[in-house]
């Protein structure tokens, strides 16, 4: 065998910490290695024609690349190789920047160790074997989880380029944040004028099924053939049959009920469709709060109801579904304002959070659109906004900003102004986040036409004081203690994953942050894929966003599904088990362990059992390999062999015995 | 930054290239500054983690050996990590009656996002190994 | 009566001096409700303010020299009222556990080094904590009721949180439990946590003029007849200097301030010796007889219900 051996510099990012030439120098040592050579950009063009031209002319059977993490380059190299004419399989690389020069600062000890690092891979290498994709067929319809913007961006896109979707939303409407807002900014238009026409698009786009009060229950498979099984929760209500009139709701003597779409600032019924521009305009019940639930007797809605739809009997039912691609887009929730107990928020009734008062603002909303205080209905007439309400602080464990709440802050100064002429608006700040097309214009345009007062500094308490309230902070360009007796105080609240995506993610196999929200696969170059082939991203469940970035995201994601299934048929990644007729004794261990399914025992031509791996479902775990009590079953390109190799490269001793024959 | 005096060890990791591998990855990248005694090994999932390449590491005069996977739950491949943590709790019990100091093996899970976690566990695992000295060497 | 209390305690300078009613009601409560007090023998002051601002280490020391005379009783727990002498206590053990080579240090003034092994507690968390508000509340002989009070715990009975760790450091509840426990009707007093500008009061009388003034006002405001106080600093610029803040701010405030301790007393039926009430500068009388007659008309009207 003769391996080729390049050892990048990646500019000073490895060469700053790391004998480079040294390293390619002691490579020339290693066993079968023919021909050895540092590249300063080995993944640019340059570098990749070198590594091609040095193949054909010292005829190479495989190569090393020592540069980055395999998991950002290991495509691009295995594409080169794969032009030089070699299998992409037989090809390794050694991960001497984020594994080495990245994280040591003493030289000599980095040069060893990516000499080091050098040597593990060509002795995996020599055991490499050329290996060949299959191609399997795949399913051309795509899930959507979450009816937010983001998701329905994502599946009206797809749907219009003929895609079946199926879209799932876990209240009874899809619109998800953006269906509260009163205006949008920096355009202040109105939110729902905006959004309505979509989500009237999903319901009637024939490419779309959508599940509403759903959820995602399981999910088994892999891209190109997924299959989920949905939860729709029960309504108590026979969505066939109810037409959304809503006779119940106007009857339901229960009026105490919690109203999650009004964020709790007025009571709904036990009854209710959240608004009436709801899709699917449907009621449900909420089981907490009806009568016929808590005291077994009332009735009401049923006696009302023209079309007899109500079911107080109705079960959680499921639903299975066969999908070839995931877009996940359940975006984030509210920070819990509570937390600050100088605030006291949850505690005085006139300090609400900012989502609270987009509804006060919303002509929909429950005061329609008067903005009345909680505590007496009155008109407040100074109103102060505090901003990064469980952003940018870690001392409530939410370092990161989340950057809306600026925009979203100086547009409700403006409304403010708007619905009360003679109102002043206070902002205390810790800096304005407004980057965006017309952002920062927005902003100045709150400060200067609207006369919203902004004031650097954080506030240290808020306190009821006679009728009204004392919002106490610092002002730390004037460097002096400012006190504001406020009507009303809106807390600026910050965004956080989304109750449950931790949970769904569980399922869906695929990371997240320390905050729960979802990791891009690559944090510039792959931001909507996620490390789960076949699942991707969109909105804010990947990191906070604002409207235009969620959507763009929701057709970015899109887009990908899209680019996927523009092939009838995936290939197979062919790092699959491999099964030794000769070796296997049909115990059926395997066919146990397997989490896909991908073993079965089948017998051979004497009529005894043997596994056999489907290698299309196959996922490459090597959890059969441990398994096997004979050896028998190996993952290839992560046999036992080689992975000894390594072990032995690494101690530096010649391997005596082979787990394998 | 090498733990210790000035000498290094041989430690051998083995990490699953879904978590623990892309763990580190973040730390490389975030530039989170650790003992470079250090080697890493990749594997699909800490399910192909067969307990003998701990021991043959070990015998073969690794003088330390970290396994590194995704947190319980969170398997790439839904349950490898349970067959992982099955096997090697078992195995790290192993290790006295072969002569060697259990805590010459660990086992534990960082996930891709936590490269201040994985910093920590390098560090304080060469720390481990430092204080237990070079491991009992075999002659074949 | 519940499983006996006992606990190392230790009184703290001023408890001597101009805390002395503070450090009398809080024995004679303790000894009511059958919560043992041992006091630590030959127990130096905690240097208070000034130490820790001349030195961390010797600040510390004076702490720990405490702490391993407690260690060497053989308890496991020290209580003190006083928040100020907490501060120091806790903050000593707290550096010494996240730093060895601090306790090293410190240990090297004392002459038997501090192990660090003691828990320290107020004595108002050991009254919530461990003895509970129910075995309180059943002390009670005679109910405060109509006694209208603004707890005020003082800016650091509860802060910062991650060394004083006991109650909610913006919205601490232990004592507004107890005063509701003793039949007091516990205002909901916003600046619990609020400075009172503690020992400016000596250099920069203005600030603690503006900063107790802004608690009176408040106090009054929400129609309290008194304040109830856990710290002696604080007990001292809201009453001793109250004719002052009058005078400064053209008021006319007349609440007294309690220490929470003297109301338990109260409560409990003990007497004047234990109680030091005639201390207080502003004095108790009018509020009491608030309450008398407040009861007195209560039972007046229960009294005609029957009759009917």
């Amino acid at each position: 065998m003769k391996i080729g051996v390049f050892v990048c510099h990646c500019g000073s990012n490895i060469a700053g910490t790391v004998d480079v030439a040294g390293v390619a120098q002691a490579a020339k040592n290693f066993p079968e290695v023919a021909f050895a050579t540092d590249l300063l950009y080995s993944c640019s063009e340059p570098g990749q024609e070198a590594i091609v031209q040095a193949v054909q002319e010292h005829d190479l059977d495989g190569v090393v690349v020592a540069a980055c993490t395999p998991r950002m380059h290991e495509p691009t190299f295995r594409r080169a190789v794969e032009r030089a004419g070699l299998n992409r399989y037989m090809f390794e690389m050694a991960n001497i920047r984020e594994h080495c020069s990245w994280v040591g600062k003493d030289k000599d000890a980095n040069t060893r160790k990516a000499s080091d690092l050098v040597l593990q891979a060509v002795e995996k290498l020599r055991f490499d074997r050329p290996l060949q994709a299959k191609s399997f067929d795949i399913n051309k319809r795509v899930l959507v989880v979450g009816g937010g913007v983001a998701g329905i961006q994502a599946a009206l896109d797809c749907a219009d380029g003929g895609l079946e979707v199926v879209l799932l939303e876990k209240t009874s409407t899809i619109g998800g944040k953006m269906a509260k807002l009163d205006k949008t900014f920096p355009t202040v238009d109105c939110s729902s004028c905006i959004l309505g026409p979509k989500m009237v698009d999903v319901s009637m786009h024939p490419n779309i099924t959508l599940y509403a009060y759903a959820e995602l229950e399981s999910v088994e498979g892999y891209v190109g053939n997924f299959e989920v099984s949905v939860k729709k929760k029960a309504t108590y209500v026979d969505w066939d049959k109810c037409t959304g009139c809503g006779l119940c709701m106007e009857k339901c003597p229960s009026k105490k009920a919690y109203d999650a779409f009004n964020e709790g600032i007025a009571p709904t019924r036990a009854i209710n469709i959240p608004f009436p521009q709801a899709i699917p305009k449907r009621a449900v019940i909420d089981p907490t709060y009806c009568r016929q639930f808590i005291k077994g007797k009332c009735g009401v809605c049923a006696k009302v109801c023209p079309t007899e739809a109500i079911d107080y009997e109705m079960q959680d039912s499921f639903v299975q579904e066969k999908v070839g691609a995931v877009i996940t887009a359940t975006g984030y929730d509210l920070f819990d304002y509570r937390k600050y107990g100088e605030y006291g928020g949850g505690r005085y009734p006139d300090v609400i959070t900012s989502m609270q008062y987009e509804r006060l603002l919303n002509a929909s909303g429950p005061t329609g659109g008067h903005i009345q205080r909680p505590s007496d209905g009155r008109e407040p007439k100074k109103v102060v906004f505090i901003q990064c309400v469980g952003s940018r602080d870690k001392s409530v464990d939410r370092p990161y900003c989340s950057g809306f709440c600026c925009m979203y802050t100086a547009k409700q100064t403006i409304l403010t102004k708007d619905h009360i002429p003679d109102s002043q608006s206070y902002v205390f700040y810790m800096d304005i986040r407004a980057p965006g097309k017309m952002y920062d214009e927005f902003t100045r345009r709150a400060m200067e036409e609207y006369g919203a007062q902004y004031i650097r500094g954080r506030v240290s308490q808020v306190y009821p004081y006679k009728d009204s309230l004392i919002v106490r902070g610092v002002d730390t360009l004037l460097g002096s203690q400012v006190e504001i007796e406020a009507d009303l105080v809106v807390l600026a609240v910050g965004a956080e994953a989304s109750r449950g995506a931790s949970e769904l993610a569980e399922k869906l196999r695929i990371s997240y942050d320390a905050y729960g929200f979802y990791m891009e696969s690559h944090p510039k170059l792959r931001p909507v894929e996620t490390n789960t082939a076949g699942v991707y991203l969109a909105g804010a469940c990947q990191g906070s966003k604002d409207i235009p970035a969620s959507v763009g995201q929701g057709s970015a994601a899109a887009a990908k599904v899209l680019a996927l299934f523009s092939k009838d048929q995936l290939e197979s990644d062919p790092q699959v088990a491999l099964v030794s007729q000769a070796r296997c004794v049909g115990c059926g261990k395997c066919v146990q362990t397997c989490p896909f399914g991908a073993i079965q025992l089948a017998e051979d031509r004497a009529g005894n059992p043997k596994a056999e791996v489907i290698e299309t479902v196959c996922q490459g775990c090597g959890l059969c390999t441990v398994t096997c009590p004979q050896s028998a079953i190996q993952l290839q390109h992560f046999t036992d062999n080689q992975i000894l190799a390594e072990v032995n490269a690494l101690c530096q001793q010649a391997m005596e015995e082979s787990f394998e024959s | 930054m090498s733990a210790g005096n000035g000498r290094e060890l041989r430690i051998v990791g083995f990490l699953c290239n879904w978590c623990s591998y892309g763990g580190a990855d973040t730390a490389g990248v975030s530039r989170l500054g650790q003992p470079t005694d250090l080697r890493i090994i990749r594997l699909p999932c800490t399910g192909r983690m067969d307990p003998l390449f701990m021991f043959k590491a070990l015998l073969s005069g690794a003088d330390g050996v970290l396994v590194s996977g995704c947190h319980p739950r969170d398997c790439h491949y839904s349950e490898g990590n349970f067959y992982a943590r099955r096997r090697l709790e078992l195995a790290k019990r192993l290790l006295p009656t072969l002569g060697f100091d259990s805590g010459r093996f660990e086992y534990t899970w960082v996930s891709a996002s936590e490269g201040k976690r994985w910093q920590q566990v390098v560090t304080a695992f060469t720390e481990q190994i430092h204080t237990l000295g070079p491991g009992p060497k075999f002659s074949h | 009566m519940s499983p006996e209390l006992s606990y190392a305690y230790y009184p703290g300078c001023s408890g001597l001096s101009t805390s002395k009613d503070y450090e009398i009601s809080t024995r004679a409560v303790c000894r009511a409700l059958g919560i043992k007090l041992q006091e630590i023998p030959d127990w130096s002051c905690c240097g208070s303010t000034p130490a820790h601002t001349v030195d961390h280490v010797f600040s510390a020391a004076l702490s720990a020299r405490n702490l391993s005379l407690a260690e060497q009783m053989g308890s496991d727990t020290v209580i003190t009222p006083c928040p100020s002498c907490l501060t120091n206590l806790k903050v000593a053990a707290h550096r010494m556990e996240q730093e060895p080579a601090f306790q090293q240090e410190v240990n090297r003034h004392l002459q038997e080094p501090c192990v660090n092994t003691v828990q320290v507690k107020s004595v108002l968390q050991a009254l919530i904590q461990d003895l509970g508000p129910e075995a309180i509340a059943k002390q009670v002989e005679k109910p405060l009721s109509g006694l209208k009070i603004a707890p005020y715990y003082g800016c650091i009975m509860n802060r910062p949180p991650e060394v004083m760790d006991f109650d909610d450091p913006e919205n601490p509840v232990a004592m507004d439990e107890i005063l509701r426990g003793l039949g007091a009707e516990v205002l909901p007093y916003p600046l619990k946590v609020e400075c009172c500008g503690a020992s400016y009061g000596v250099a920069r009388k203005d600030v603690v003029m503006q900063l107790s003034g802004k608690l009176l006002d408040l106090a009054d405001s929400l129609g309290a007849d008194a304040i109830a106080t856990a710290c002696p600093l604080c007990q001292m610029n809201l009453d001793l200097r109250q004719d002052q803040i009058n005078a400064a701010l053209k008021r006319s405030f007349r609440l007294p301030v309690f220490y929470y301790t003297q109301l338990m007393g109260l409560a409990f039926g003990l007497e004047e010796k234990d109680l030091l009430l005639n201390k207080l500068n502003v004095p108790a009388g009018p509020a009491l007889a608030k309450m008398q007659q407040a009861a007195e008309a209560a039972a007046e009207q229960d009294a005609q219900t029957k009759e009917q």
